[in-house]
């Protein structure tokens, strides 16, 4: 069993995107998704309802074809442990503008708090290290989330940070669900060109 | 864009269909090639692995392939998933991204299932494949002649990159040469 989750979800999340520069955002569906939007809206979010395992495959191809600018995937367990291949395919990559993120309340918070896999112990650190991804130790501090935004800056990836947060549902903030929208969106804050 | 030649391969085969592939796939700026691998594919995949312009990624599962594929785009790149046709059932669920974000996407499918198969485990979903891609909402092209493979590949490129749509090529068991492990019998 991991340690208990305590931080809150809001505060970890505004605490990577306070200071954000040229970082671009690829949330999870569900509240990853909220917590974003929370956190101010920007077009370079682009920010996933639906396709469960998406968030960590759809940074790597963001961060493959920019490598200049940091990438950041955040996401919860339960989406993270859909798509767990992809944590090896990232490692085997090793793009070095790539963070994946994961807020860990150790439930299906969506859909009634059902305890996911990291509730039994499941850890998803070691298994990103295990995969390649440089992985920072479990963060239960604000402290530690502090440091992770200043990291995402910095190159040094793959990284990889699961979050310990708080069980319970902070109140949704809702982006456009328009996916056309947040795509040509995205496309034209990141590449200057409408699609 | 430059086309040298990858130095660890022999230069392409205007004739062999494959290298055809590859050369459309270059001259369309294709730089992200991602793939669960199939012999019928691996002759692509190794001058993909080659080329300098391009990423060559091995997935874990199909499914990631639609997504990596779309996050690439989003930051400009054009790609191409090459799996195949069992591949197509692990998608399902995340071919609703191309749909709901309205995204270009081209996979070139080998078939299996179908001409000759020897292996029943693949026969169902092999014959689901093409109504499994429409119904997800994608385009489907199919190709049983040499001779039509790299101009099938390239109408389906422009058709998913120019219209923002979902393109899936299927190369047929007849094209690519039956499977059989059982000693030809």
């Amino acid at each position: 069993m991991s340690t208990s989750p305590q931080l809150d979800r809001r505060a970890a999340v505004a605490c990577l995107l306070a200071d954000r520069r040229d970082l671009l955002v690829v949330s999870g569906l569900g509240s990853a998704t909220y917590d974003c939007a929370a956190a101010g809206d920007d077009p370079r979010n682009f920010y996933l309802w639906g396709a469960m395992g998406a968030a960590a495959p759809l940074a790597l191809g963001l961060a493959l074809a920019q490598p200049d600018k940091p990438v950041l995937g955040i996401t919860g367990d339960g989406e993270m442990l859909m798509g767990l291949g992809s944590l090896a395919t990232i490692g085997a990559q090793a793009p070095a503008n790539l963070a994946i993120v994961v807020l860990d309340n150790e439930a299906y918070g969506e859909t009634g708090a059902q305890p996911t896999a990291t509730a039994h112990g499941a850890d998803l650190t070691a298994i990103a290290r295990a995969c390649g991804m440089n992985a920072v130790d479990e963060i239960t501090e604000m402290a530690g989330v502090e440091a992770l935004a200043a990291r995402l800056h910095a190159g040094g990836g793959p990284l990889f940070a699961a979050i310990k947060i708080a069980p319970g549902e902070a109140e949704r903030v809702l982006p456009s669900r328009d996916g056309a929208y947040l795509r040509s969106r995205f496309r034209e804050a990141v590449l200057g060109q409408a699609p | 864009m430059t086309l040298t030649q990858p130095t660890a391969l022999p230069a392409t085969d205007p004739n062999d269909w494959r290298d055809a592939v590859y050369e459309v796939l270059r001259a369309h700026a294709i730089r992200q090639v991602v793939y669960v691998p199939d012999s019928g594919h691996s002759r692509l995949i190794d001058r993909c692995h080659a080329d300098a312009d391009m990423h060559a990624v091995v997935l874990t599962t199909e499914e990631e392939g639609v997504a990596h594929l779309s996050g690439a785009w989003l930051g400009g790149d054009r790609g191409v998933m090459l799996m195949q046709s069992s591949g197509v059932g692990n998608c399902v669920n995340m071919f609703s991204l191309l749909t709901a974000c309205r995204l270009p996407f081209v996979t070139l499918i080998t078939m299996r299932g179908e001409w000759g198969e020897f292996n029943p485990w693949q026969v169902h979903m092999g014959q689901a494949t093409p109504d499994a891609l429409k119904l997800s909402g994608l385009v489907v092209h199919r190709v049983d002649d040499p001779d039509s493979v790299a101009e099938t590949v390239e109408s389906a490129l422009r058709l998913a990159f120019d219209g923002s749509i979902g393109v899936a090529v299927l190369l047929s068991q007849r094209l690519i040469g039956r499977k059989d492990f059982t000693g030809g019998g």
